[in-house]
């Protein structure tokens, strides 16, 4: 072993620098090596535009800092798209890799690397892409659909960030310093245990998630405090927006089971870390119970994904179908039905475990009772849009294709629900078709209906049409030509995360999986695009209504992007759909009486935290002993230090209030009068 | 479905708050707080449960009544039990907005506390210097994870109180330093509850088996 300080291996340096040397960075793998340049190359071109125009004050005091419910959730939203372009490379990768090591060709990544990138891709899309997106989502609308200025525990909610943040840091880290997890994304000992993955990628894996899932479970408790105690007045819980209620389900399963995939990665980092016998298979420790703490954890993070955007679905079939909701009611209940079944269904990720008859029996029934209220959601859908006055916009485009999509992914899982079958399609490309058609079908597509959907509000701009069409026909036609492919390789009992295949009749399924996932690249450009287009075009898509789409919920009650304080006065309601009862019976915009407001102020606690928590992960990662202590008490001496900070608000002037509303009645008029 | 609130003589319904006061602020830190501690009793449960799985498999080794000293676990859950006691009263004093006497029950839970940390330290010492160490066995790995980490919660709420103390001394009893006293004080019952279920769980039945 060399030593990076150059020295001799002395306790000292070992003290500093722990395993950390300098042949853990990649320097011999030229793919790892293109990737830094070109990482490096765009990192500092940004860093010099954000300095040439002096934006690092800006940055810093209107974001980094802030407390603002809207801005965080901004913030998520681009951390979700920056790690969906990362994770949507390593896709490519493994389908380029697929297509082409066939007849004695080794393709083009060595197995050690293409180890790496699946674990990669599947940890990247769940916890930095779509677990970003959809608390992003919940951030940005959730307070404006309930009436409030800002979340319950607006600090917490900028640390969350910051914490979920570090984590991908870290994960972005093993790029480039060391490797990641050759294990799959759960990382199921005792492969993931010390003996048999000895490097630092599973502790990149470990620490990644667990720095990142502090900010989960505490953005869960925010939410679900906001969401119980911040509803303005005639908000009963049965007037909320669906998307609200869908909110609060999910929150209560991320705070239900976030703490168990915490705990359950503590074993694990015992187990390599201090040498204990949880999950080894010697000694009294037993693998297969990770595999079960784990689910119990990761089949609720299913529904954390797909419940909030069936909310966005509701939402968006209402207002364009310009109807309410059909069976209001029913979505509520069938959302707690499912919040509470993804507890009883963890099993029927390991049919093959060989738990016995009846046990596999019991977690396949439950399994497919879930089916029944997610199809109740399908039908509520339908009839909303039956007899509706139809418009087919972005938003519903995406609806649509979500609806055709999902039902088929719904139905290759009651397929794989029946434990006989699932013994045949176990780990098969089957089951990665099935839960990639529920993902992109589902979570996907919705996140897309929702950004086109909610764009002009936070922005106030509407989106390209034009290159939101493009995006999605390639989308919705490249998922199908991806993964179609993959149902029926794994009909002929393909399994997953292969690298080289023997059989040359099978290579045209993965050519043709190829050829979709470059058109879902194709449909990936159209999305950047169509920002660019938009923000280029932004005043000939400007909205200056507060409300776009004829929407029916209190966000489109205020402006477009909304002041700091959401509403100048707290609205109160009467109806489901708030707002369209509000417009239906004549309200009139208050224009006077504007009061002081009163605001959490900014702080920079959440981002200095969140850096010293990411900084000890790593020095966990490389067992820098020194560095991890220096953290942890600085972790906790920072936290003390702010607790001692007790001016956490402020009021907005009066006067600020009144010129903003009346920038805004001005703006209203000048509409009114063109 | 609910339906739309009726309006007198068809007057324009209220639709907005126009005189709105003030909402101090932490109106839904107790909520949040008990939210949090209920995520915390989810970790707990799953090492309840790990050591439900695990806590016979000996490989071997010691088992719990070769290394469980129940006159020592006794003692140390008199210890916590009383701090919850002393914590009682100094909450009934900040109720009367005493500092003194409540910083001096304060006081005393924290040095009951620091007692209960150091006798299972010492348990823990001894129980390693038998070579009873948690990478002993599984059933020894979930019980060193469980207590150690009820301990650890021990730690953080000892520091915790002191920082309160250090707060109060400053500021008095305010409001915002009342609401932190009842949030500890939640926490350290808990831990309370967390405790009983260890001693009767791990050590009685353990030894019991």
């Amino acid at each position: 072993m060399s030593d990076a300080t150059g020295l001799t291996n002395t306790g000292l340096a070992k003290l500093i620098f722990g395993r950390l040397t300098l042949e853990s960075l990649p320097l011999h793998e030229p793919i790892l090596v293109g990737t830094f340049a070109m990482v490096a190359l765009g990192g500092i071109a940004l860093v010099a535009v954000i300095t040439y125009f002096k934006l690092w004050t800006y940055l810093w005091k209107e974001w980094f800092t802030s407390v603002d419910h809207k801005k965080i959730g901004i913030m998520y939203m681009v951390l979700g798209l920056v790690m969906f372009l990362r994770g949507f490379a390593d896709a490519a990768m493994m389908r380029a890799q697929q297509a082409m090591a066939f007849n004695g060709s080794d393709g083009f990544l060595p197995a050690h690397h293409y180890d790496q990138i699946f674990t990669a891709h599947g940890v990247i899309m769940i916890f930095f892409v779509a677990m970003p997106f959809v608390t992003g989502l919940m951030n940005y609308i959730v307070p404006l659909q309930i009436g409030a200025r800002d979340v319950s525990f607006p600090f917490l909610n900028n640390f969350s960030f910051w914490m979920t943040t570090g984590g991908a840091i870290l994960v972005m880290i093993s790029l480039f310093v060391g490797e990641f997890a050759r294990t799959g994304w759960l990382a199921y000992p005792p492969l993931s245990n010390l003996g048999y993955s000895p490097d630092a990628g599973v502790d990149y894996y470990i620490w990644a998630l667990q720095v990142a899932g502090v900010g989960t479970t505490l953005s869960g408790i925010n939410l679900i405090a906001t969401i119980v105690k911040m509803r303005c007045p005639g908000m009963t819980m049965m007037r909320m927006p669906i998307f609200t209620w869908t909110a609060l389900c999910t929150n209560t399963l991320i705070v239900a089971s976030f703490p168990i995939l915490t705990a359950c990665l503590v074993l694990l980092s015992l187990d390599r870390y201090v040498g204990t016998n949880f999950f080894t298979n010697d000694l009294g420790g037993n693998p297969m119970m990770y595999v079960n703490l784990i689910w119990i954890w990761g089949h609720p993070e299913v529904y954390i994904l797909v419940l909030p955007v069936f909310g966005v679905f509701s939402e968006v079939t209402s207002t364009f179908s310009g109807k309410k909701l059909f069976g209001y009611t029913s979505m509520v209940y069938a959302t707690i039905v499912i919040t509470i079944l993804s507890y009883l269904v963890w099993l029927h990720h390991f049919f093959t475990m060989g738990s016995g008859a009846s046990v596999n029996s019991f977690f396949g029934i439950t399994t497919m009772i879930i089916s029944i209220p997610t199809g109740a959601k399908i039908f509520n859908w339908l009839f909303t849009m039956y007899r509706g006055r139809i418009r087919f916009e972005l938003p519903m485009m995406w609806t649509v294709a979500f609806m055709l999509t999902f039902v088929i992914g719904g139905m290759t899982g009651v397929m794989l629900a029946v434990p006989p079958a699932d013994f045949v399609l176990h780990n098969s490309l089957f089951l990665i078709a099935h839960f990639h058609n529920v993902i992109i079908g589902g979570v996907v597509f919705g996140v897309f209906a929702a950004i086109n959907f909610w764009f002009p509000k936070a922005f106030g701009f509407k989106l390209n049409r034009f290159w939101g069409l493009v995006s999605f026909w390639c989308w919705v036609v490249g998922f199908w030509l991806a993964f179609t492919p993959l149902y029926i390789l794994g009909f002929m009992g393909v399994t997953r995360r292969l690298r080289v295949f023997d059989d040359p009749s099978l290579q045209i399924w993965f050519v043709i999986a190829a050829c979709g996932a470059l058109l879902i690249a194709a449909g990936i450009g159209a999305l950047l695009l169509q920002i660019a287009v938009s923000v280029w075009k932004r005043n000939d898509l400007r909205d200056t209504t507060g409300d776009p789409w004829n929407g029916r919920t209190l966000e489109w009650a205020t402006s477009s992007p909304p002041p700091d304080y959401n509403f100048a006065f707290t609205p109160v309601v009467h109806d489901n759909d708030a707002w369209h009862d509000m417009k239906a019976r004549g309200y009139a915009r208050p224009l006077q009486g504007f009061k002081p407001i009163h605001m959490p102020k900014n702080t920079g606690a959440g981002i200095i935290l969140s850096a010293f928590a990411t900084a000890m992960g790593f020095a966990l990662i490389w067992y820098m002993w020194l560095l991890a202590a220096v953290c942890f008490v600085a972790l906790i001496a920072g936290a003390i230090y702010h607790t001692f900070n007790y001016k956490r608000d402020f009021h907005i002037p009066a006067d600020e209030v009144i010129s903003t509303e009346a920038a805004r009645t001005k703006l209203l008029s000048a509409q009114a009068a063109s | 479905m609910s339906v739309s609130t009726p309006t007198m003589n068809g007057e324009a319904p209220v639709f907005y708050v126009a005189d709105e006061h003030d909402h101090p602020p932490g109106q839904s830190t107790l909520f949040g707080f008990w939210l949090y501690l209920m995520s915390d009793c989810l970790i707990f449960a799953m090492l309840f449960a790990t050591f439900g799985v695990l806590g016979t498999s000996y490989a071997a080794g010691p088992g719990p009544k070769d290394l469980f000293d129940l006159k020592l676990v006794a003692l140390n859950t008199t210890m916590l039990l009383l701090s919850s006691i002393t914590y009682g009263f100094a909450m009934l004093e900040m109720m009367k907005g005493k500092v003194g006497s409540t910083q001096m029950w304060l006081a005393i839970t924290g040095l009951f506390g620091a007692a209960f940390l150091s006798i299972e330290l010492y348990e823990f010492h001894h129980m390693i210097h038998e070579g009873a160490g948690p990478w002993r066995s599984a059933f020894l790995s979930s019980f060193f994870t469980l207590v150690g980490t009820h301990g650890l919660h021990v730690t953080f709420g000892t520091i915790w109180l002191v920082t309160l103390m250090v707060q109060v001394a400053k500021f008095g009893l305010i409001e915002a330093n009342q609401r932190r006293l009842m949030c500890l004080s939640m926490f350290w019952h808990f831990l309370d509850v967390v405790w009983i279920g260890v001693f009767t769980f791990v050590y009685l039945m353990g030894v019991l088996r």
